[in-house]
């Protein structure tokens, strides 16, 4: 289990991830934050004295408009960024007080878009997941490359192995990228809007790839996302994000509801349940003020 | 270009144990084969016939005295150029970084023309005022622009590294310029010949002088490579992989700009190797760090020993500065390299 209490950092504040299921009543916790957000950064976009809690092997999307603090929440989930106050924790051990290697084995990352230095192998990319596995002068043996090969299979880039990561399409790189992370062996995902250049093909693929790892092996799995029809299908749990704070969170048959959008996103929209797609549906029908 | 290098698909392990013998063995080759081609002609077979004593056997003499310190010469400053120029451009993610891009060679420069122009003779163990001044030259201009990225930034800001390298260059460049304009004509000339990259050193004190510094670089690129890889993905795919971002960076800055630095108080600014060198590998043997990182230490020998060649013979018995040989092969060579790919 991840988890985070009342953190506070030159952006901002604080997520809270325990297992079970978000609990509405684990929202907008703002007490720790109020020392913090003080003169000097309140002009900067952030999370603010955030709590939130996540179930082992659950689905959550991080919803909220641009600079709402989405990704500046996965970046201090993920221990690249330091709170300046309060801790996440991953078990109940703060992942400050872990080692950086360590840390990785259990959270991996995808970020929006992956862009090369140099021109590496699909394959290699993968076997990078490797990293927090191997000592500083080991180089990767047999399992290592099954461990990468299994990766890509999983997200159907075997084909792609030899390929340049530079020559493959939008898509393809996100999958890959995505293999990468699973050949990390983490338990938990954290993906920045992975959809976000995508088109709508790409998208549902992966969508039913990230579903596919949650059922299949067990993955917990954060999600930032701009796409509230890719929330909809995937995610167990939404957590809404708006100006630094969580403003609402909850399954999301709950949390994604007309009003909320509008709250979120000064959008009114028609919100219901689609039978064929099997989860709700979102039609954006005209912008009005936010609430 | 698809695929990423030869043996592809190898393992790393494989990859190495391919590249890494047979890049040696060109270096040892152009070591070995370099010193027997010059003005006076001699026989490898004569050089090491034990059975005429050293004093009378004058191959083994021109060989060893006269020719093999420059080739060991050009062997170190070729290989800590390439390698340096490998790791920074891992480091500033910018496959067009250069050892110099960040100020070492204006820095250096800087302290040679000091030394020059202020006829600083002093010499110790075989060093020379010039070179002990290029060399302090350079460590100054690293520690400016390690500052300054670390002024401008809580991090270590890459960008600004990158911008205060270039603009300390460009400084250095016209404090160099400004001095050279006040100095008399013949402290201008050595000035001007020290630019242009010069490996007759005499003797192997030199040598012996900058091979620690070498050294100490070298252990510490052995450490690197597989951080590199993922810190040229981005630092923050790097820093999920688990990779100690600012340490990695911290350690390859300093490292690669002492090396730099040895390398160019041994040499001059010999400008090239640190770019052609390790696209040149990586076509060859794709973009992994830890196959491209020795590999083109070793290639980068073999390179600059046989520019060097090119430098005494070309228009003997005038010498061509080996600066200018390495640009001259170099610049046309890499524009066709940028056309070929893509």
């Amino acid at each position: 289990m991840l988890r985070a209490d009342n953190l506070t950092f030159v952006h901002g504040g604080a997520p809270k991830i325990t297992p079970g299921v978000i609990a509405p009543n684990t929202t907008g916790n703002q007490s720790g934050s109020e020392c913090q957000s003080g003169s000097d950064f309140q002009a900067l976009p952030g999370v603010q004295g955030v709590s939130l809690s996540v179930a082992r092997g659950s689905v959550v999307g991080l919803l909220g408009p641009n600079g709402s603090g989405k990704t500046t929440l996965l970046r201090l989930l993920a221990g690249m960024l330091e709170p300046a106050s309060g801790t996440v924790s991953l078990d109940g051990r703060p992942i400050a007080e872990m080692d950086a290697r360590a840390r990785a084995r259990r959270i991996a990352v995808v970020p929006q878009e992956t862009h090369l230095a140099f021109d590496y192998t699909v394959l290699e990319i993968a076997l990078m997941g490797r990293y927090p596995h191997l000592g500083v002068f080991e180089l990767e043996g047999p399992r290592d490359v099954q461990l990468a090969r299994e990766a890509l299979a999983a997200t159907g880039t075997s084909a792609l192995e030899r390929r340049l990561f530079a020559t493959l399409s939008g898509g393809e790189k996100q999958r890959v990228v995505i293999a990468s992370a699973l050949a990390q062996q983490a338990d938990i995902l954290l993906l920045d809007e992975p959809t976000a250049s995508l088109d709508v093909g790409y998208q549902f693929e992966i969508a039913n790839l990230l579903g596919r790892l949650n059922k299949s092996r067990g993955l917990t799995i954060v999600v930032a996302t701009h796409d509230l029809n890719f929330a909809a299908g995937l995610c167990h749990s939404l957590v809404l994000v708006s100006e630094g704070r969580v403003v609402n969170a909850g399954p999301t048959n709950d949390t994604l509801t007309s009003l909320n959008i509008q709250a979120l996103y000064g959008v009114v929209a028609d919100v219901y349940p689609h039978h064929a797609a099997g989860h709700l549906t979102v039609v954006p029908l005209r912008k009005v003020n936010r609430d | 270009m698809t695929d990423g290098g030869t043996l592809a698909g190898a393992t790393v392990r494989r990859r190495l144990l391919v590249w890494v013998p047979i890049f040696g063995a060109v270096a040892f080759l152009a070591v070995i084969g370099a010193p027997l081609i010059g003005t006076t002609p001699i026989r490898l077979a004569r050089v090491f016939d034990r059975s005429i004593p050293f004093a009378d056997n004058v191959d083994a003499q021109i060989f060893f005295i006269a020719r093999l310190p420059r080739a060991l010469a050009g062997a170190l400053v070729g290989s800590t150029l390439a390698a340096a120029g490998v790791v920074f451009q891992a480091l500033l993610r910018n496959p067009l970084a250069t050892p110099f891009t960040l100020g070492v060679s204006a820095g250096s420069a800087l302290g040679a023309m000091l030394a020059i122009t202020f006829r600083l003779h002093l010499s110790l163990w075989g060093v020379s005022a010039v070179t002990a001044a290029s060399f302090v030259g350079s460590i100054g201009a690293v520690a400016i622009v390690y500052a300054l990225a670390r002024a401008r930034h809580r991090g270590f800001s890459t960008n600004v590294l990158l911008l205060a390298g270039v603009t300390l260059n460009s400084f250095f460049s016209a404090l160099i310029l400004f001095v050279q304009y006040l100095a008399d004509s013949s402290e201008a000339m050595r000035t001007m010949r020290w630019l242009m990259g010069d490996l007759d050193v005499a003797g192997f004190g030199p040598i012996v002088a900058a091979l620690p510094l070498c050294a100490v670089a070298f252990v510490t690129f052995a450490w690197l490579p597989r951080a590199l890889n993922l810190l040229s993905l981005d630092a923050d795919a790097a820093a999920s992989r688990g990779v100690n971002v600012l340490r990695v960076q911290r350690v390859a800055f300093f490292s690669a700009s002492m090396a730099t630095g040895a390398a160019v108080s041994l040499g001059g600014p010999i400008g090239f190797i640190g770019i052609i060198v390790p696209h040149l590998v990586r076509l060859i043997v794709g973009a992994d760090h830890r196959v491209v990182l020795p590999a083109s230490a070793l290639f980068g020998a073999a390179f600059l020993v046989a520019c060097d060649v090119l430098a005494r013979t070309a228009m003997s018995p005038v010498e061509v500065p080996v600066g200018i040989i390495t640009a001259l092969i170099g610049g046309p060579f890499f524009l066709w390299l940028l056309v070929r790919q893509r």
